[in-house]
């Protein structure tokens, strides 16, 4: 459209040609034009929509969100019963989601950081492992090796009645896993107290290490400080508080255990299968990151008498965390996106709810569309925080 | 020239939409097509899923091709479309299928706000709790407290279930998987200590469990369920069809008229009998049409009886008694008006 000659077209202008031969003028009309279209065809859909659902006499509106959900939701981060309203359902499914989403993440670049530098290692057996372990993931469709744990769990493991005991206090069942806790006590605020003030202590204390390195060159142990800091303040706090250790043990109660942490097989299922996936992609984009950086990078670094851990964490991950970032973030929204697919295996994520909500009051178009809209905030967050990060980790040009 | 091309785009786009937005009565537009389509559940022993040959079998699969006899004459014009819980009231409304027969509950709430219209109820079901015998403690659904629940979601057993342990002051943990069969595997590999669903459908995933005398349906049966074919609302001729073609089935049997002896029957003397097969003609135009419509529905897919019995009843692996849905001069609900 501007392709047109500026000079020539000013030519014209000057003449006195109207002013729809202005490229500039131009452009921004068919801007409107184009606009104006998008909206008329949103405008006509959502009418057109508002009337077949009026004809065919379908409810519509959000109104349905307070009325009572009347169905039972499986796992729960907040408290939850049917007789709660639908909006309160539908939480329990974002939160769901959330969950088996962010501990999917961290599982993830950890496992995958830890393949992705296998397969560079230069011990033979190491990184044909992980290639291998890589391509097979790969090549796997992630629904399939949802099936594939969920009846691993359920089929492999025996009944809560004949729980396997691996560990005192841990029994494995097809009810899933459940693990002996501390069961509360305030003492634990206290150490919770005491683990935020001692991060802080530690953020301090890096800070200070840092600008006294640069002045004086002097170095400063700083991370087994650190580690000290973190165990020693909370560990204190219990100690002060008078050490209770009472465990809640499970106990087998008629048809389950009672007491302890459970994990559902189906949790379990989803984040083994989304980490097991996604860490393979991430694997790659570790390497392709690592190797991205000139192997003279690592030769100048060892010159000049740095270690081997220094040169990863000084010179090697800095310049490869600006490769790896951005595709490490759409694997991030991948893992949150698939973690959907925890319809197939019973897992009662966000899509689940909801759609055993559209069931119910039969109003698809205000399901589908909290479904986007939920979506929607969960990536754009990560987006938004990853692309901070990335900003933050960019090579700053000297 | 660009923009011409795109108001070309554009008023294409919009004739395609209006299209899709004006379809016509529902009768016109399943002749056009030549063929009904139904939505059927796909797993459900009984009640609709392919045999061992790929050939549609259940009392919701012929309540379907009832349809399709009244219409076409030719029980065969049909198209099975197999439907999750979940996908069943979505599919009808958006007009992927024309009628809904897939073990669908008439409740309140689905006639008026999902805008639905129930013919008349081809089974009389009741919901209730599939167990192992391997829990030796549980012989009344009162001693489930605590029971992890497999259930399939988007139902009103889920609901249902959900109800009865909150009066009973029960507790619960369910788990719900949206294919029927990988519940059913769910279930029989232990990660659920009771199946709860409508009995019949119990009866026909009891029926295929890897071991079926391992596992005992609990007497109790805590809410009525009964199961319609469902159609859009608004089109009332097209539910006058369906809910007749329901009916026939029904009227014959309570006629005596089956698939054997409806050659005889034509040349019955009884007024009813003459009304009923259309020697009598009347009741076809009534409905938009042929009038042997009633006649072809006896003849390709039989009376109700006969449906019943060749599902679900006695002889098949459900075992199913007539209970609630033998004729009301026999003790049970099912019972058409006069055709006249």
């Amino acid at each position: 459209m501007e392709k047109g000659n500026p000079v020539i077209s000013a030519e014209h202008t000057a003449q006195g040609a109207t002013w729809i031969n202005d490229p500039k003028i131009r452009a921004i009309l068919y801007q409107i034009a184009v606009l104006g279209i998008v909206g008329l065809l949103g405008y006509y859909l959502f009418n057109n929509t508002v009337e077949n659902l009026k004809r065919q006499s379908i409810a519509t509106g959000f109104g349905f969100l307070n009325k009572e959900a009347s169905f039972e939701v499986g796992e729960s981060l907040i408290s939850y019963s049917a007789a709660d309203p639908y909006i309160r359902a539908l939480l329990v499914g974002a939160l769901n989601t959330i969950k088996v989403s962010f501990v999917g993440i961290v599982l993830t670049i950890i496992l995958g950081t830890f393949l992705g530098i296998a397969r560079l290692s230069k011990n033979w057996l190491v990184s044909k492992l992980a290639a291998v372990y890589i391509e097979v993931m790969q090549d796997i469709p992630i629904l399939l090796q949802l099936f594939f744990w969920y009846s691993f769990f359920y089929d492999i493991l025996p009944s809560p009645g004949e729980a396997l005991e691996p560990l005192s206090g841990i029994f494995m069942s097809n009810r899933g896993l459940v693990i002996a806790v501390p069961e509360w006590h305030p003492a634990y605020q206290y150490v919770a107290m005491a683990f935020v003030a001692g991060s802080i202590a530690v953020y301090f204390m890096r800070r200070w290490a840092r600008i006294r390195q640069e002045q004086t060159g002097q170095p400063f142990p700083v991370f087994t400080l650190s580690i000290g800091i973190m165990t020693v303040l909370p560990a204190a706090a219990w100690l002060l508080a008078g050490a209770p250790l009472t465990m809640s043990v499970p106990e087998l109660d008629g048809f389950n255990f009672k007491g302890g942490l459970n994990m559902s097989p189906e949790f379990a299922a989803l984040l083994l299968g989304l980490v097991l996936y996604t860490a393979a992609f991430v694997a790659e984009i570790v390497r392709a990151g690592i190797q991205a950086v000139s192997k003279g990078q690592t030769e100048a670094a060892m010159a000049i008498g740095l270690k081997p851990g220094q040169v990863l964490s000084l010179v090697i991950l800095p310049q490869a965390l600006r490769v790896i970032i951005p595709p490490l973030t759409s694997q991030m929204l991948n893992l949150t996106k698939n973690s959907s697919l925890a319809v197939a295996i019973g897992f009662p994520d966000f899509v689940s709810v909801a759609s055993t909500t559209i069931n119910q009051t039969g109003q698809a178009i205000e399901g589908i569309s909290l479904i986007m809209l939920v979506y929607l905030c969960f990536s754009l967050l990560t987006s938004l925080f990853m692309n901070w990060y990335n900003k933050k980790m960019a090579l700053v040009e000297r | 020239m660009k923009l011409s091309k795109l108001w070309l785009l554009v008023l294409a786009v919009l004739v395609a939409l209006s299209g899709v937005a004006f379809a016509g009565p529902t009768l016109d537009n399943v002749k056009a097509k030549g063929f009904v389509q139904v939505g059927v559940n796909g797993e459900l022993f009984g009640f609709g899923k392919p045999d061992e040959k790929g050939v549609w079998r259940g009392l919701d699969v012929d309540t379907g091709r009832a349809v399709a006899a009244a219409v076409f004459g030719d029980a065969n014009k049909i198209k099975f479309i197999p439907l999750t819980a979940v996908q069943r009231f979505t599919a009808l409304q958006s007009g992927e299928i024309d009628v809904l027969c897939r073990n669908a509950t008439q409740t309140l709430g689905r006639d008026t706000e999902l805008g639905l219209d129930f013919a008349q109820v081809n089974y009389y079901d009741g919901q209730g709790f599939l167990v192992s015998k391997k829990n030796k403690k549980v012989k009344r659904a009162k001693d489930l407290n605590g029971a992890t629940v497999c259930v399939l979601p988007g139902t009103t057993t889920e609901l249902n279930v959900a109800d009865y342990f909150r009066v009973n002051k029960m507790k619960m943990k369910p788990v719900v998987i949206e294919n029927n069969a990988e519940l059913a595997k769910a279930f029989f590999a232990g990660r659920c200590d009771v199946l709860t669903s409508d009995a019949s459908q119990l009866a026909g995933t009891r029926a295929v469990a890897p071991k079926p005398d391992d596992y005992v349906v609990l007497p109790d049966i805590i809410s009525k369920e009964p199961l319609a074919p469902a159609v859009r609302h608004g089109d009332n001729q097209w539910k006058d069809i369906v809910n007749y073609a329901v009916l026939a089935m029904i009227e014959a049997e309570d006629l005596g008229i089956d698939s054997k002896n409806v050659d005889e029957q034509l040349k019955s003397t009884d007024p009813k009998v003459q009304r009923f097969l259309g020697v009598t003609p009347g009741n076809g135009k009534a409905l938009g049409l042929d009038e042997k419509w009633a006649y072809n529905i006896v003849k390709q897919v039989g009376n109700y009886g006969e449906v019943f019995e060749r599902s679900v009843g006695k002889n098949t692996p459900l075992q199913l008694e007539r209970g609630l849905n033998a004729l009301w001069k026999n003790g049970g609900l099912m019972y058409s008006p006069p055709f006249r």
